[in-house]
């Protein structure tokens, strides 16, 4: 099957879930909801959904947040940077998900890309009628290759959809800050030994990014480890001081020095005092289209 | 500044010195009720008694009091420790004593300390009077903050056990489970109304017993054994595959009483933190078994295993095991045992044991 013939023919969607029922469920919904739909496979964890994904690119991704492995916010972050955006376009991106205490925020929205469950019809419907005008106004665009320009802003406007879904997703998942805390200003961290807890000033650290169990706290001159999940931290982060770069990275926005893309059309960050280079997610490019 | 940590609080706070000032004024009216009654009763003139008690008295109360908050060693009740209490009244009854009476002896012009030279029942009567009172008023100060802070305690405990049956109650009817069970069952209903029926009843009776255990303080192991088999069956209409478990349990078991509901926190765990993060799913086993006269239970599964559990956000696990550990310790004291450990096939397995009762022992 190809990309190319399925957008003129059915539409195509893929579902993340990990419980049968609940998958078998979701379809039959759909079904009814959008007949015309075709639903070309069924992942049961979050990497095989972005493995069947990138096979099949579908043109939209039904998601549920708890998952085993990768989990649902995780796939979506790593399929927008690895999605082939020459061979198909970005695909509209859905998350289904049970109540779930802290998201209950985020639902309080009534975000047409989120759906609950149990999955009520007339809730689907408004979904599916979101989705179907989305995909309509790709269609009516000339293919990606006419046009790059044109292609880019539909692209951008898919990612922007994307950005948004998954930062209501992610706040919603994290619990939320005790109260709504003073900005930081100092950081207990272990030094990299472990033997030590050292007061890191805020206005020293460079970047944070997430290493397995750790959050690597980065100054100038050293390197640092706590144990605050970045999600939590960003709370205590002054949004315009700190600016979120990728799922794992967090940067001073002051210390960029510059951003280039490579061959791959990858964008990399460099900052000043540090010598390596830093991953941008496509999901954050558009923090540093040239003004 | 909490208040779980008193050592931290100065002794002269605000609060404390209110206290002392009550005490002073308890005092002075009892030392008018004292000299009131003497001059009633023939003992020279109002003005004068009210002088001599009033400034043995203050001296007492200040000496006292002052002393108290100084070396007060428990920092709840505010009193120094067994003989240094006592030396502090005695300290105080010397003090006001011989102070009191230089001072009413300059008030009514006698020369100082004249009291030696009075009569020997006189003497007597005052010395008797100034120990009774004082030890009688200290011994009521004492009382008085000794149960203000058995009540104050009292308080704490009823707030933190209806907290704890609120958190038990929101950790067992974990909103989540609940609406990914209905979202399940609604599916069954249409598709295979028989099992959404066996579902149905299965939540049922998970549903009773999460609302009425932390009412009950015991029930048959067979129960506790049921219930489990309830949670397990809704997982596994939900897991499908991913889901396999045993319930091993001897006969002659079945009837030891337990605290309802005491194994459920430690086989949602083996769900959420070793299960559903796996992606092939795995099993459990919950198995009782006699070892001499105690009771062992084990809740193994096959899941991600301690090291994997990403750290945790929100104390997920935490208050499930501390939980379990704090109702062994309540029913069976330093007698029971849980410990959590890596289980040989991976995954992770919680055993714990306590004596079994005197009549199945046998």
């Amino acid at each position: 099957m190809n990309a190319t013939t399925t957008t003129t023919m059915n539409p195509t969607a893929l579902i993340a879930e990990d419980e049968p029922l609940l998958a078998q469920a979701l379809k039959a919904e759909l079904a009814a909801a959008w007949p015309g739909l075709q639903i070309v496979a069924t992942a049961g964890d979050g990497r095989s959904a972005v493995r069947e994904a990138l096979r099949l690119l579908p043109q939209v991704l039904f998601f549920d947040i708890r998952m085993p492995g990768l989990d649902g916010l995780g796939a979506a972050a790593e399929l927008a940077d690895i999605w082939p955006t020459d061979e198909a376009p970005m695909p509209q991106l859905v998350f289904v998900t049970a109540y779930d205490e802290y998201a209950a925020r985020a639902f309080e929205a009534e975000a047409i890309d989120y759906v609950l469950k149990p999955v009520q019809p007339a809730r689907l419907q408004k979904t599916v009628a979101r989705l179907q005008q989305a995909l309509a106004g790709q269609q009516q665009q000339p293919s990606p290759s006419a046009s790059p320009a044109v292609a880019d802003e539909a692209l951008e406007r898919t990612l922007a959809q994307w950005r948004q879904v998954l930062t209501a997703a992610s706040s919603g998942s994290a619990p939320p800050a005790a109260a709504p805390s003073a900005p930081l200003r100092m950081i207990a961290a272990s030094d990299t030994g472990g033997s030590t807890v050292r007061m890191v000033p805020i206005d020293e650290v460079l970047y944070f990014e997430a290493a397995d169990k750790y959050l690597r706290v980065l100054t100038a001159t050293h390197e640092y480890l706590i144990r605050t999940p970045l999600k939590q931290l960003l709370t205590q982060l002054d949004a315009d001081t700190f600016w979120q770069v990728h799922r794992a990275v967090v940067v001073r926005s002051a210390a960029i020095e510059s951003v280039h893309r490579d061959e791959a059309g990858k964008l990399h960050l460099t900052l000043r005092g540090r010598a390596e280079k830093i991953p941008v997610s496509r999901l954050y490019a558009h923090l540093f289209r040239a003004m | 500044m909490t208040p779980d940590a008193p050592e931290a609080l100065p002794r002269f706070r605000a609060e404390n010195i209110r206290g002392m000032f009550r005490h002073g004024l308890l005092t002075v009216a009892f030392c008018c009720f004292i000299a009131t009654a003497l001059a009633i009763s023939g003992n020279g003139s109002w003005e004068s008694q009210m002088v001599y008690s009033l400034s043995i008295g203050t001296i007492c109360w200040f000496v006292i009091d002052a002393g108290r908050l100084l070396l007060s060693g428990h920092k709840e009740v505010l009193w120094p420790h067994g003989l240094w209490s006592y030396g502090l009244i005695a300290l105080g009854i010397t003090v006001g004593f011989l102070g009191g009476n230089a001072i009413g002896d300059a008030w009514v012009g006698a020369p100082p300390l004249e009291f030696r030279n009075l009569a020997g029942r006189k003497m007597a009567s005052t010395i008797v009077i100034t120990l009774v009172a004082t030890i009688g008023m200290c011994f009521f100060f004492f009382s008085l903050g000794k149960s203000k802070h058995m009540q104050g305690q009292l308080d704490l405990a009823k707030r933190n056990a209806t907290e704890a049956r609120l958190k038990l109650l929101e950790t067992q009817l974990e909103p989540h489970m609940l609406f990914n069970t209905l979202a399940n069952l609604r599916v069954l209903i249409t598709a295979d109304p028989p099992r959404a029926v066996a579902m149905l009843d299965r939540l049922n009776s998970y549903l009773r017993m999460t609302l009425s255990g932390s009412r009950t303080l015991a029930h048959p192991l067979s129960a506790e054994f049921d219930r489990l088999g309830d949670y397990l069956e809704l997982m596994s209409v939900r897991m499908g595959e991913r889901l396999c478990y045993t319930l091993d349990l001897p006969d002659d078991l079945r009837d030891i009483p337990v605290p309802p509901l005491l194994l459920q926190p430690l086989v949602e765990n083996s769900i959420r933190h070793g299960l559903e993060p796996k992606v092939e799913g795995g099993e459990i086993h919950v198995r009782a078994r006699r070892n001499a006269d105690r009771l062992v239970i084990e809740v193994s599964d096959t899941g991600v295993g301690l090291d994997a559990a990403p750290p945790s956000e929100e104390g997920g696990s935490g208050f499930g095991l501390e939980q379990v550990r704090e109702r062994l310790a309540t029913v069976f004291g330093a007698q029971s045992e849980m410990r959590l450990a890596a289980a040989p096939t991976g995954g992770t397995c919680a055993t714990l044991s306590f004596p079994l009762p005197a009549a199945a022992a046998s």
